[in-house]
Order: C-alpha cells, then structure tokens, then sequence
C-alpha cells in the first residue's frame, strides 16, 4: 500500500512514499521530502487545468527523480507537454489509443524551449 | 525580416500534420468537440455565427510580399475573396471550411506562416510597434526580441493551457504605437547608460475589466529577458484564478495581489528560473537580428518636389501629409495604407487589393510590409521619389483614403455581423460615422482623432483605449450604444469614461457628431480632442449630449 498516493494534508504528517497534488496544491510543499518520495500523481481533473504542468516542473526542477504520474482527464494531445514538463507515467479516465500516443510523441522534430526533458532546444541544436 | 532554418520549418511542417490529423479525428467523430474545440482553437480556427474564422498568425505584424500573395491565394481559394485585418495585428478569414483547414495550414506553411497559439489559453502571437526598425524614434529594432519570445512560447509545455489568453507586446519607443501597457505583458525595451534593458509591464488588458499594466520592473538585463518572462508566467499560472473565466486574466491577479507582491513573486521565482539555462546565447539573439537588419537605403536628400504634378495635387499632398511618417534614413518615408475607405468596412482588403499591396512593397519597399493594430498596412521603407507611383497605384486600388489617425480611421471589431460573442453590430456604425464625417476638410479639422469600436463587452475594437470609444450592448432585445470618452493606447494611455445612457444607432453617430462639434467650439490652439477632453473634462460633454 506504500504507493496508493495520499493527500498533501496527509503525506506531510506520515510517512508515505506516495502523494497526490490537487491543482491548488503547492508542490513546493514536497521540496524538504522529496529524499522519501517514489510517486507524486497530480491530478488533471480538466484537461484545461494547467497548474499541473508548473507542479511537475517545479519538483523535477527540484530534483526530484522519482514517479511523477498524471492522472485524471488526460489527453493524447497533451501528452507531449506532459512529457516535457516531466510526466513519466499517465492515469487517463479514458485509456489512450497506443497509435495515436506514439504518433503524437513522434512528431515534433524539435523544440524551442528547454523544459524538464533534457531536451536540447533549437538554439542550442543551432549553436552548441 | 526573419527566415526560417530547417528546424523551425521542420516545426512548423509537423504543426500541419498534427492538425491534419485532429481534423482527421474530429470529422470520424473519435474527438469530441469539447475535445476538439481547445485543439482548433491553438490553430487559430474558431466556430463563428455562421461559418469557421481561420486567424492566421502574422508574427510581430511583419510579413513579406511572397507571405502576403499567399494571403491573398487563401482568401481567392478558401474563403470570399477578402481578409479582414485585426487590432492584433493578424488576418482573418470568415468562411472557412473545417475539411480546408489542413490544407490551408499547408498552404501557409509553404511561405513559412502559420496559424499557431492565434486563440486558446496560451501565449498569443508576439506583437509590436508597426514602424519597428524604420521608426526614427526607436532605441533598437524591437523585432528580434519578439522573434525569440516567438520561438520560446511556440509549444510551450508549461505555459499552453493557462487560466486564460496571454499577450505580448515589444516596443522599442518613448512613442507607442502598439498599446503595450494595454497587454498582459508589454516589454519597452529602453537604453540606459549604453545598455539596452527592458521595461516590464504587467497585467494590462481591455475586456470587461480594463486596466492599464503597471511597471512590475524597471531594467531587466536582455540576456535575462526570457528568464523573467517565464518566471512571470510561472507565477500566473500557478495562481491566476481558474474559478471564474471573467476574472482569469492576469490583471485580475495582479489587481487581487497588488503590483508590488506580484513582483516579489516574480523576483523570487526568477531566481530560480535564471539557474536553470532557459536563455539562448547572444549568438542566437545575434542571428536573428541580422536577419532584420536594415535594408540598405541610400540616404538621400529629400526629392525636389515637381510642383506641377505633386503638390499641385491637393489629394496627393493630404495623402503624404496623413499617410506617411518620418523614416530613421533621410529621404525616405513610411506609407501607411489605409483600409478605411468610405463605405468599407474596417480592417477588410480584397484579395486583389492585397495582391496590389504585396506588389508595391515588392517594387518600393524592400519586400516587406506590416500590418498595424489599428487595422492598416504599412510599407516600411519607400523612398521619397517613389511616393508618387505608390500613390498612384493605391489610387488605383482604392487603397488611397488619406484618413490616418482621423476620425474615419476607425478601429471596428467584426461584431454581431460575424462574430457568436457579438450584442450588437460594429459595422454599419463605423460606416454612418464615417459617412457622416465624408468632408475631408471636416476631417482635417478635427485632427488626430481615434475612434474605436467594439460590439460587446469584450473590447476587441479597444473602445476603452478611443479617444472616442463606442461599446455596442444588447438592451431588451436592442442594440445599444455606450459612449466614452478620453481613452488612450498610446504612450499617455487612459482608459475611457463613459458619458452616460447610451445611444440607439442613428443616436451614437449624432452624439459623435455633437462632441466633436463641442471641441471644434472649446479646444485651444494645437490641441487633440483628446487634449481638450482632459482639459476641460466630462462635464461640458455631458451637457451638450444629455442636458
């Protein structure tokens, strides 16, 4: 049961290995625990709600290197993004098309931003 | 003007395909609209009164002949045979078929053009002053920094589904010709003691709550440029409310948290952010600046008029004295052309009318042209002895109202005649006020006067920032019009007071014509209407529309 994600109210009291942020939460919150951590779902209960993304950079930014898992409405064209911002795994309410998925993360050639993938952006690619 | 390497074709390449097969999806019915509507809305695509409107990103309002020719096949192919203009400095076109729309994308992507992040919840399309880089009064060409936040927010993962839209502005002036202290952010970059830094301004905006953008910081450093921007952001899409869509702008938060705290918010997160090597190297900044480097005018003295054929011409003479401003090189001018004509409709050119102003910035201006918030275009670089021939052949086209920044020069947004957000309609107001101030003579008169229209509340004809400003309502049923006066997007930026009950349509145009009589009566010598407003205040106005 250590990894069934509990509440932020709930993880700072205890000692679980696993959270789960709520779109208000503050993931800063998770900075002095992070050592204990394995899972930290964030929750996307509308796709629209895009605190989640800021949430998951945050923690990888942090250094966080453990799960870091999406969950709720979560969308094959999001996928991308999610990825960039440090999503390793994905809850969706509704399963993913497997095709679809590896054809959206296929796409993009490049990118222009650096974000928490390791990726090289474009200027960096143009200059080294 | 910017050209695409192979990485940001290569992009914008991929951009089609994913749409394509969003379309794709969506017609097969495996997306819901619900679903589709945030995707079509990232591509610019938004389901209108009675058709799709395509908006095509038109970066910075900086395009060249080719790009314009393309707009011109779009329109002749998809859709009417016209575009329409917009104050964000974009082309629109409203009949567009949702199968088209792939290949229209393609079509775009073929003259390195795009419709990307032009709606949804993201960062919108950078724009900027229209004179940038031939403005006489410009400390730095503002177009390669708005070229790099261009790039830095295309596909942003953090920043593509924030509380609600987000615009940029880059301005390199004391002069404002782009309304940025009326965006979300709006970048002044400024020299001081020989460095180039940027003034940040943040949480302006029109809409329902207009608000004027505070300054958040005075001199950032331009290698921190995109650092600051994102910590702002950061901040913005963590707390900016997602509880109430009317109040999920930037200067909602800024206005709860106050300016002051939002800063310190930004410093903190800044701090963090500068560590983590979000800023491309000079070398890239320096790359793109050579693209926009200044094509190689000749200086010279201004051309001895031809006093038979010129100046002999009155019409001639009042077009170079309202359409074209000083260049940075002597003996060249900037030529805005209006899409203002009597009758027509604000911010519309034909297809053909566009092929004609690709043409001419082909001939006389160096390949390029600009498209202006104020819904005209502009040919950046002309030198003085071709003005004639310019003229001539937009006399030729019907593009030659010398009506810039008069009271005909009026900003309209599409209203109840298109648009499904629409109480009311912009169109046929814009027509009776131009009408009913046709006298050029009058015009002249009344001097710079800008007069802009929205048809709801949502003040895409920047009715808040008019000199005169008219905000179209839905009244049981009626359309209404509100009146307001002594706005401003310039660099003395107001936001408009409105004068009291509104108007029914033929109301508004006799109102219009009743305040601007009042100034013609009051204003002292030299001064705007705009000037005699803030002198004298509401109150006279008031009396002769009301008492």
């Amino acid at each position: 049961m250590d990894n069934q994600p509990t509440s932020l109210a709930d993880f700072i009291v205890s000692d679980a290995k696993a959270v789960r942020l709520e779109p208000g939460d503050d993931a800063r919150a998770l900075l002095p625990h992070l050592a204990r951590l394995a899972l930290v779902e964030i929750a996307f209960p509308t796709f629209r709600d895009g605190r989640g993304y800021s949430a998951a950079r945050i923690l990888r930014e942090a250094g966080y290197g453990g799960g870091l898992r999406a969950a709720g409405d979560v969308l094959v064209d999001q996928i991308v993004y999610l990825r960039r911002c440090g999503f390793d795994s994905f809850a969706p309410n509704v399963p993913l098309d497997p095709a679809v998925m590896d054809g959206a993360l296929a796409r993009y050639p490049a990118v222009y931003q650096r974000a928490a993938d390791g990726v090289d952006p474009v200027w960096k690619l143009r200059h080294g | 003007m910017y050209c695409y390497d192979h990485y940001d074709q290569a992009i914008v390449d991929a951009r089609v395909d994913e749409f394509r097969d969003q379309v794709k999806r969506r017609l097969a019915g495996e997306l819901s609209e619900d679903q589709f509507k945030p995707l079509r809305l990232m591509n610019g695509l938004y389901l209108q009164l009675h058709a799709y409107m395509l908006r095509v990103a038109i970066p910075y309002g900086t395009l060249s002949s080719a790009q314009m020719r393309m707009l011109a096949t779009i329109a002749r192919k998809y859709d009417r045979d016209y575009g329409h203009f917009t104050t964000r400095q974009n082309i629109q076109y409203n009949w567009i078929k949702l199968s088209d729309a792939p290949d229209i994308l393609a079509d775009l992507a073929s003259v390195e053009m795009h419709a990307i992040q032009t709606s949804g919840n993201c960062i919108r399309n950078i724009s900027s002053d229209q004179f940038a880089g031939a403005a006489a009064d410009e400390v730095t060409d503002p177009r390669p920094w708005a070229e790099l936040l261009r790039q830095w927010s295309s596909f942003h993962p953090e920043f593509s589904y924030l509380p609600r839209k987000f615009k940029i502005a880059v301005i390199a002036s004391e002069q404002d010709r782009a309304a940025m202290r009326l965006h979300d952010i709006g970048i002044r970059i400024i020299e001081r003691d020989g460095t180039l830094g940027a003034q940040i301004y943040v949480g302006g905006g029109m809409g329902r709550t207009p608000m004027i953008a505070p300054l958040i910081k005075d001199f950032v450093p331009l290698d921190d440029l995109l650092s600051y921007i994102e910590a702002c952001l950061r901040v913005y899409n963590r707390y900016g409310r997602r509880d109430n869509i009317y109040k999920a702008r930037i200067k909602i938060l800024i206005h709860e948290l106050g300016a002051d705290e939002f800063a310190r918010q930004v410093e903190a997160e800044f701090a963090h952010v500068k560590t983590l090597d979000l800023d491309p190297p000079r070398a890239e900044f320096e790359r793109i600046a050579a693209q926009f480097a200044l094509p190689s005018l000749v200086p010279k003295a201004l051309a001895a008029p031809n006093v038979a054929s010129d100046y002999a011409d009155p019409a001639f003479t009042q077009w170079l004295t309202q359409n074209t401003h000083p260049h940075k090189v002597p003996g060249h001018a900037i030529v805005t052309i209006s899409l203002k004509p009597l009758g027509g409709i604000p911010g519309d050119a034909s297809s053909s009318q566009i092929d004609v102003m690709a043409d001419l910035a082909q001939r006389y201006s160096f390949d390029e042209l600009r498209v202006t918030h104020t819904q005209n275009i502009v040919l950046p670089h002309v030198a003085a002895s071709d003005l004639r021939a310019v003229y001539d052949a937009l006399v030729a086209a019907g593009l030659a109202s010398s009506n810039v920044d008069l009271i005909s020069d009026i900003i309209a947004c599409p209203g109840l005649d298109y648009c499904s957000l629409a109480n009311a309609r912009s169109i046929p107001v814009a027509q009776k006020i131009a009408a009913r101030f046709a006298d050029t003579a009058r015009q002249r008169d009344l001097g710079e006067l800008k007069l802009k229209i929205s048809g709801c509340i949502n003040a895409c004809g920047h009715h808040h920032a008019g000199h005169i400003g008219i905000l179209g309502v839905d009244r049981k049923g009626t359309e209404n019009y509100q009146l307001s006066l002594g706005g401003s997007g310039a660099e003395d930026v107001s936001l408009a007071k409105i004068t009291g009950p509104g108007f029914d349509e033929d109301g508004i145009v006799d109102a219009v014509t009743r305040v601007t009589d009042l100034y013609l009566e009051v204003r002292d010598p030299g001064e705007r209407f705009l000037d005699t407003y803030r002198r004298v205040g509401m109150d006279p106005f008031k009396e002769v529309l009301y008492g």
